[in-house]
């Protein structure tokens, strides 16, 4: 089941993938997704993310995996649901998407082994983790200024059910900008998979039901302006639109 | 705590003395040149806790940070508000008591040296209608007072942390906007009693135990 929430007539509902058009509420209406607003499909506490955890992109940016995952935290209102709008801060000149995979936590999770990690998981959906370089600083690096934006971390268009998720490492990703394809990769090439994550995270941290784990992206990451699409998309979870739009209020 | 908190948001390396302390090694490697936007960091939920429950020592951790510090609870919607309007968008104070575990490099993230579990208590806001004032941080454990600071020193100012916060970040109602570690915070360990005081706005009071 694919499970999202959205804005319709004046209201918000969960409503359940049918088909590759519709949408059913809770009430039995079935409605066309092009009439909805997506919202995020979870209202998570805590949204951890992982940077440089695919091989490729690490050796990108010249950087050498060390014996623990660089996890990092995002603010929850970063959060925008599928087909919406991300602002290009004025004046910046590298502002980039970033492919994820979001794990989405299904039961509170302390201490959690390998073994019975995916116990611990609802479902999966898709994270563009848009980071803008022009604000990068060598502290707490990367800094809530390049991550923790407004409206800066699409997620969505719903959570898939971890059951109709085979095998989650080995999931192809893909990123295209106004239809042209910019990044590609696969959950397979994944430094820390979803079981070692998990474990170390909880280590620490008690994590709870909606909470989200961006697991990283691979390489292929490009500038993005005003007025382009950004498409990312995981294979069996889901295709997340975005647009990039000027910020006209400053 | 019912609906409060509902984000805590932390700044690293506001008050001076740190900066003095730490200013040479922000100029070399890794850093190469000092912070230039505010040093922030989340308290995530799993961290929050209440005066009297115990603040839990990982094994293998042998001490604890503990800075007591001021929060600044938010009253209304802020995006983007300048310095001189942000009096209108605080609806008091709290004490908190912001634990961490010591760690020297500001590079990567701090997570498991900040959020982990019981890794921040929050006392209950006191809605003071104080636009500008000035606050003194006592902290004491076991009675004795280890820590004594004055928001004189920070870096930034409470109007200045909102203005360059609620620039790229929105802050909500019931937001905690932590205003810094005292460079003195004394280290903890397991049996230690320590109490955050901010003449004020109140005290609070937590014990540091062994994780089991």
């Amino acid at each position: 089941m694919k499970l999202a929430r959205i804005a319709h007539a004046g209201s918000i509902h969960d409503a359940v993938a049918e088909g590759a058009s519709h949408l059913r509420l809770e009430d039995g209406r079935v409605v066309d997704q092009d009439s909805v607003v997506w919202l995020p499909p979870v209202v998570p506490g805590i949204i951890l993310a992982l940077g440089l955890n695919y091989r490729d992109h690490a050796k990108e940016l010249k950087f050498e995996p060390g014996a623990e995952p660089l996890a990092f935290l995002k603010a929850p209102t970063s959060l925008v649901g599928h087909r919406g709008q991300t602002r290009r801060p004025a004046g910046v000149t590298f502002m980039h998407y970033e492919c994820e995979l979001a794990v989405v936590i299904g039961k509170t999770a302390r201490s959690v082994t390998r073994q019975n990690a995916y116990d611990f998981v609802r479902g999966y959906t898709v994270a563009n983790d848009y980071a803008i370089r022009d604000f990068l600083e060598n502290y707490y690096r990367p800094n809530m200024r390049v991550k923790s934006r407004d409206e800066a971390t699409p997620l969505g268009p719903w959570v898939v059910d971890a059951a109709d998720v085979p095998d989650p490492m080995n999931l192809r990703l893909t990123t295209t900008v106004n239809g042209r394809l910019t990044q590609h990769g696969s959950t397979k090439d994944m430094v820390f998979d979803i079981p070692a994550i998990l474990e170390y995270v909880t280590s620490f941290m008690t994590l709870q039901p909606g909470d989200l784990i961006l697991t990283g992206t691979p390489e292929g990451v490009v500038d993005v302006k005003p007025g382009d699409e950004v498409a990312t998309e995981v294979e069996g979870v889901g295709r997340l639109v975005n647009t990039i739009v000027e910020d006209w209020t400053v | 705590m019912d609906a409060f908190p509902r984000s805590v948001i932390g700044v690293a390396l506001n008050f001076r003395e740190t900066m003095v302390r730490l200013g040479s090694a922000f100029a070399a490697p890794p850093y190469n040149r000092p912070p230039q936007a505010p040093v922030l960091y989340l308290k995530t939920p799993n961290t929050w806790i209440s005066p009297g429950q115990p603040i839990p020592c990982l094994a293998g951790v042998p001490r604890l940070r503990l800075a007591g510090t001021l929060g600044v609870v938010i009253s209304r919607t802020a995006c983007r508000v300048a310095a001189e309007d942000t009096s209108h968008y605080i609806a008091g104070f709290a004490v908190v008591n912001d634990v961490s575990i010591p760690h020297e490099s500001f590079y990567r993230p701090a997570l498991r040296e900040r959020c982990s579990d019981s890794f921040c208590s929050i006392g209950d806001p006191s809605y003071l209608q104080v636009a500008h004032a000035e606050f003194e941080i006592n902290v004491l454990v076991n009675n004795v007072l280890r820590c004594n600071a004055r928001t004189s020193s920070l870096v930034r100012s409470i109007p200045h942390l909102i203005q360059d916060v609620s620039e790229f970040m929105t802050l909500h109602p019931n937001d905690v906007l932590l205003i810094g570690e005292p460079d003195s915070a004394p280290l903890c360990s397991p049996g230690d009693k320590v109490r955050v005081e901010i003449p004020g706005v109140g005290a609070i009071e937590n014990k540091v135990v062994q994780a089991s």
